[in-house]
C-alpha cells in the first residue's frame, strides 16, 4: 500500500498546526485494503478542526470498517499553506489514517454539512488528482459521492458529484459497498462506470444525477426526467426505524490536537418534531427515533472511561425534549460524580426546567448559556412556529441568573417571513430586559445577542420565500444596532449578510448554478465558510458570468406551481403539508408538537411505516412550548405516544461494545 | 481532604514519531485525559472552574521529538490506594498514552521539589541540520564557539529585546555526516548541543538562527534535561535529582 508519509513529514514543520495531518487519533483505524475490499475515503471538507467531530462521518467510518469487504479512511479540507506546500510538492490529497493517496480508494465521500463547502468539495476532488467533473471521470477514477443535509438540493453540485445519499447513512453504505465491491472484482472494465452508476441509481435512497435530464422553460425549471426507464422517478431518503440498533460510534475518536467540541457526544435522539418552520434538519430528519435510555447510560459512562474526556454532549435537535433526559441525567450524576464530569446539552429549549437540568449538570464547569428564541416577537415566533411565550424567557432566564450564571447567548434570526421593524426590535427588546433581570442578581449580568440572516432551505415550509437582500439585512442589523448601543450588558453580534447571500444562491439553485461554484472556486475561492477567505465579489462575478440573475434566484418567492429543483427527491414530508404550513405561517397560525397532539399527515411518519419512537411514554417536564398547556401551572399534557417497537425492547439490552 | 499531604509523582517520558506535530498545549491534553482514563486520583484545584493539578517542564517545540519530557501530578491523599506502586504506573500509563508517547519512570518526590521549569538548568539536544556540508556546518560551530557573544533580538511585549545566547551554549559539537530521513541525496549532519535554560530556554531554533551561516534543521530530539546542584558541583537529571528518600504520605 502506498503511503505519502515520507513525502509529507518533511512538510509539515513548516505548516501551521501540522497536527492536522497525522491521524493518530485515539480509535483511528488502518484497515487492510484489497481486491476484494472496497475502499472510502470520508471527506469532511472543511479544517480537521472543524471537521474531526462530525458524528455522522465516525459513525460511517466505523460501520464501513466493521464490514469484512469495507475499508474506510478520513480526510480533512488541507489549510492553505498545506494545499500550497502539497501542490508545489506535486503530492495529492491524503487520507490522515495512513496516509494513502486520496485517488487510490475506491470511493470519495463527502459529508456536507453547509453550502459554502461546496468549493472546498471540488478542491478536495482536484487534489486528489481526479477531474472535478463527473461526465470527465474514466472508469478507474474513484467514485466521488456526498451526504449529509446540503444533499436534499444537490443540484448546485451536480455536475461534480457521481451519486448522493439522502438521510440516514448507515444502512446506505453497505448497500452501496456490496454493489462496489463486484464491480472492483470484475475489474472495473472500461466501459462499465455507467452501467455502475445505473446500478447505483436504483438503491434506495441513492441520488445519481447524471442519470436524469434537465429541462428548462426559459428561466424556469421544467421537467426533470430519469434517462432510464428503471432509474426512479423520485428518489426517497432512507431512514433508519431504530437507534437503538446502531449504537455508534462506539471508538469515537479523541484527536491529539484541539477541535471544536472535544468531548465524547452521545446522540440521544434523531428527528425533531417542534416543526420550527426555518429549521431544514428539523424538517428532514423526522421522524423522531429515540434512542433507548439504558442505551444512552451505557454509552455515557463506557464512552468516559474510554476517552478520558471529563464533558459529554448529549446531542439531538432538541435535547431537553428527550423523553428520557431525567433518567439520563440522574444515572450520569450518580456513575459519574457531578464535580469529575460535566454534561452538556447543545440545544437547549427555552425553559427554567431545562435550566434547572443544566444547574444539576455542569455544577463542576459552568460556561455560559445558550438560548435560541429565534424571533422577537410572539407574533413572529408564531409565523415560525417557535412558539416560545416571553414568560418561558424570562423564566429561563430567571431561573439561570438566580442559579448563578452570569452571562447568556441569545441567538435570532432576521430577515423571516413577514418581519415588521417592531418584530426586529422586538429582539433588542427581549435583550434588554433579559439584562434587566440579570441586574437584580448580579452587576455585572450580560447577554449577548447573536443575529444570522434567514436563508430558505428546501424541504422547509419557507422553500417558497424569497429571502431578503443585503441591503435589507444590514438595514435591519442597523436598527438592532441603534436600538442597543446605550443599552448597558447587551452586546449585537451578526452574521455578515454578504454570506447569507452567497449561502442564498446555492440553498435553492438548480444545476444552472455549477459553472458558478466552479467559477468560485477556479478563483481561489475555498474555505468561504472563513470570514477571512469569504468573496462576495467572486459570487457575484460568477453569476454574472453566467448570466445569471441572482435575484431570480434568491429574492423571488416561489409560486405553489413551480417546479422547485428538488421536486424530484422526497425527504418524506408531503409537498402539500409543507404549502399548507406556508399558508399557516403566514397567517401567524402555531401548530403543536404532533408527538403529544393528533397527526398532522406531514408525511414522515405514514411514508414510511415509522412512527415516533420514544424512550418514556411520559413527555418531558417543562415548557409550554409545542404543547399549548402551561406545565409549569400544573397543567397535563394530551399523551399520545407510539411505545417503542416490542421487538428491540425484548432482547434485555442492546450490545454497546 | 488536608492538600499539604497531597503525594506529587514525576513522570518522565518520551515523544516520538508522527505525535511529535502536537504542541505543547496539546501534550497537556493528553496527559489530562491518560490520567482520568487511568483513573489516577489527581488533585483538582478549588474554584469555579476546578482544574487536574498537573505541571509541566519546559515546553517541547513542536516537531521535536524526546527521550527526556517530564511531569509533575498531584495526587488527592485521601483517595490514594494504601499500595499505591508509582512503578506499576510506567507499564500502566504508557498503555494509555497514544503511540509514540510512553512513560520511561514513575518517582515519588518530596512535595517541597522546585518546579521543574525553576528547577531545569540545561538540556541537551541532538540537531540534525540538512543542506549543508560538514565543513561549513564545523566552520560555523567553530566560529560561534569562538565567539564572545552571539547577540539576538527578539519582540518581546511589544519591545525589542537583545539576548546574548553565547553565555548559555553549554556545548556545541560536530557528531558527523548522517543519512537523510529519505533515499535522496541530501546529506546532513549531526549536532550534538546543551543549551541553558536560565534564565530561559534557548531555543534550537535560535541557536541555528544565529550561526554563520545560519542552518536548517530536520530532526532534533532532546536526549537529556539537566539539573545543575551547585553545592555538589553535580548535574543529574530532573528524576533523580528529586526523588524522595521515603515515601511520604503513603502509609
Amino acid at each position: 500500500m502506498t503511503t505519502l508519509w515520507t513525502q509529507l513529514e518533511p512538510l509539515l514543520p513548516q505548516v501551521q498546526k501540522p497536527a492536522r495531518y497525522i491521524g493518530c487519533e485515539d480509535g483511528m483505524q488502518t484497515p487492510e485494503h484489497g481486491p476484494g475490499i472496497v475502499s472510502w475515503l470520508l471527506i469532511y471538507p472543511d479544517t480537521y478542526e472543524i471537521g474531526l467531530p462530525n458524528q455522522g462521518l465516525q459513525i460511517l467510518y466505523e460501520i464501513i470498517n466493521e464490514r469484512p469487504d469495507g475499508a474506510a479512511e478520513r480526510s480533512y479540507a488541507p489549510w492553505t499553506d498545506m494545499e500550497a506546500a502539497i501542490r508545489q510538492e506535486r503530492i495529492p490529497l491524503f487520507s490522515v489514517d495512513t496516509h494513502k493517496p486520496a485517488g487510490e480508494f475506491d470511493v470519495i465521500a463527502f459529508n456536507l454539512s453547509a453550502e459554502l463547502t461546496y468549493t472546498n468539495l471540488i478542491n478536495c476532488v482536484d487534489l486528489a488528482g481526479v477531474p472535478i467533473h463527473s461526465a470527465a471521470r474514466a472508469d478507474n477514477d474513484p467514485l466521488i459521492g456526498v451526504g449529509g443535509h446540503c444533499t436534499y438540493n444537490p443540484e448546485p453540485i451536480a455536475d461534480f458529484v457521481d451519486f448522493v445519499v439522502l438521510g440516514d447513512g448507515e444502512e446506505a453504505v453497505g448497500d452501496i459497498t456490496e454493489l462496489l465491491r463486484e464491480w472492483k472484482q470484475a475489474g472495473k472494465n472500461s466501459g462499465t462506470r455507467e452501467g455502475l452508476l445505473r446500478e447505483l441509481s436504483k438503491v434506495p435512497g441513492v441520488y445519481v444525477p447524471s442519470m436524469y435530464e434537465v429541462e428548462y422553460d426559459g428561466e424556469f425549471l421544467a421537467t426533470v426526467t430519469p434517462r432510464y426507464s428503471d432509474v426512479p422517478e423520485t428518489v426517497e431518503k432512507r431512514t433508519v426505524a431504530d437507534l437503538g440498533d446502531w449504537p455508534y460510534p462506539k471508538n469515537q475518536l479523541v484527536p491529539m490536537t484541539e477541535v471544536v467540541h472535544d468531548r465524547l457526544s452521545v446522540e440521544v435522539f434523531r428527528g425533531c418534531t417542534r416543526g420550527c418552520r426555518f429549521c431544514q434538519a428539523g424538517m428532514i430528519t423526522r421522524p423522531v427515533r429515540e434512542r433507548p435510555a439504558e442505551q444512552v447510560s451505557k454509552m455515557i459512562s463506557e464512552g468516559l472511561q474510554r476517552t478520558g474526556y471529563d464533558e459529554v454532549a448529549l446531542t439531538s435537535l432538541s435535547t431537553a425534549d428527550f423523553s428520557g433526559i431525567e433518567q439520563v441525567i440522574g444515572q450520569a450524576v450518580v456513575d459519574q460524580g457531578a464535580d469529575q464530569v460535566s454534561v452538556a446539552l447543545p440545544s437547549l429549549r427555552v425553559d427554567a426546567f431545562t435550566v434547572g437540568i443544566a444547574a444539576e449538570i455542569q455544577r463542576a464547569r459552568r460556561t455560559g448559556l445558550t438560548f435560541a428564541p429565534e424571533a422577537g416577537s410572539w407574533r413572529m415566533r408564531q409565523v415560525i412556529n417557535k412558539l416560545i411565550r416571553e414568560e418561558d424567557l424570562y423564566g429561563a432566564v430567571e431561573s439561570a441568573f438566580s442559579q448563578g450564571w452570569r452571562r447568556m447567548k441569545l441567538y435570532f434570526l432576521t430577515g423571516l417571513p413577514t418581519e415588521t421593524d417592531e418584530d426586529t426590535l422586538g429582539i433588542a427588546e427581549l435583550a434588554r430586559n433579559c439584562v434587566k433581570l440579570g441586574k437584580t442578581h448580579k452587576s455585572s449580568a450580560s447577554v449577548t445577542v447573536s443575529v444570522g440572516g434567514f436563508v430558505p432551505k428546501p424541504f422547509t415550509p419557507f422553500q417558497w420565500f424569497g429571502q431578503n437582500t443585503v441591503t435589507e439585512l444590514n438595514r435591519k442589523i442597523g436598527l438592532l444596532r441603534d436600538d442597543t448601543r446605550r443599552a448597558k450588558g447587551v452586546q449585537l453580534k451578526w452574521h455578515d449578510p454578504k454570506a447569507t447571500l452567497a449561502e442564498g444562491i446555492t440553498s435553492r439553485g438548480d444545476r444552472r448554478l455549477g459553472p458558478v461554484v466552479e467559477y468560485v472556486w477556479r478563483n481561489g475561492g475555498t474555505f468561504q465558510e472563513w470570514s477571512e477567505h469569504f468573496s462576495y465579489e467572486l459570487w457575484l462575478e460568477g453569476m454574472a458570468a453566467h448570466d445569471l440573475d441572482v435575484d431570480w434566484y434568491v429574492h423571488r418567492h416561489r409560486t405553489e406551481q413551480e417546479v422547485l429543483p428538488w421536486d424530484h427527491l422526497n425527504a418524506g414530508l408531503h409537498k402539500d403539508f409543507l404549502w399548507q404550513d406556508w399558508r399557516d405561517a403566514l397567517d401567524e397560525l402555531g401548530l403543536e408538537d404532533c408527538r403529544w397532539t393528533p397527526c398532522y399527515d406531514c408525511g414522515a411518519c405514514t411514508g414510511y411505516g415509522i412512527e415516533h419512537v420514544v424512550a418514556s411514554a411520559t413527555p418531558p417536564a417543562g415548557g409550554s412550548q409545542g404543547t399549548g398547556v402551561d406545565l409549569a401551572s400544573g397543567g397535563a399534557v394530551p399523551v399520545m405516544l407510539q411505545p417503542r417497537p416490542a421487538q428491540s425492547t425484548e432482547g434485555a439490552e442492546v450490545p454497546v461494545s | 481532604m488536608s492538600e499539604n499531604l497531597n503525594l506529587r509523582v514525576r513522570i518522565a517520558f518520551e515523544k516520538y514519531g508522527k505525535i511529535r506535530f502536537t504542541s505543547h498545549r496539546d501534550v497537556a491534553r493528553i496527559w489530562e485525559r491518560t490520567l482520568r482514563r487511568a483513573s489516577l486520583p489527581v488533585a483538582y484545584s478549588e474554584g469555579f472552574s476546578p482544574r487536574p493539578k498537573l505541571s509541566f517542564g519546559l515546553a517541547l517545540s513542536t516537531g521535536h521529538e524526546s527521550d527526556a519530557e517530564y511531569l509533575d501530578v498531584e495526587l488527592d491523599s485521601d483517595r490514594v490506594d494504601e499500595d499505591f506502586d508509582p512503578e506499576a504506573l510506567v507499564a500502566d500509563l504508557t498503555e494509555r498514552l497514544p503511540v509514540g508517547m510512553s512513560v520511561t519512570a514513575v518517582a515519588l518526590i518530596d512535595r517541597s521539589t522546585t518546579s521543574l521549569q525553576q528547577a531545569v538548568t540545561s538540556c541537551t539536544w541532538q540537531i540534525d541540520v540538512v543542506d549543508v556540508d560538514a565543513d561549513t556546518v564545523a566552520e560555523a560551530v567553530a566560529r560561534a564557539l569562538a565567539a564572545e557573544n552571539l547577540i539576538v533580538t527578539r519582540e518581546r511585549k511589544g519591545k525589542e529585546v537583545t539576548d546574548d545566547l553565547r553565555p548559555l551554549v553549554l556545548s556545541l559539537d560536530v557528531k558527523g555526516p548522517i543519512e537523510a530521513h529519505n533515499a535522496d541525496s541530501v546529506i546532513g549532519v549531526r549536532l550534538l548541543a546543551e543549551l541553558g535554560t536560565q534564565p530561559r530556554a534557548v531555543r534550537v531554533s535560535e541557536l541555528l538562527a544565529t550561526l554563520d551561516p545560519p542552518l536548517t534543521e530536520r530532526r532534533v530530539v532532546r536526549l537529556h534535561q539537566w539539573i545543575q546542584n551547585d553545592d555538589t558541583d553535580e548535574r543529574s537529571d530532573p528524576l533523580s535529582a528529586a526523588v524522595s528518600p521515603a515515601p511520604a504520605g503513603a502509609t
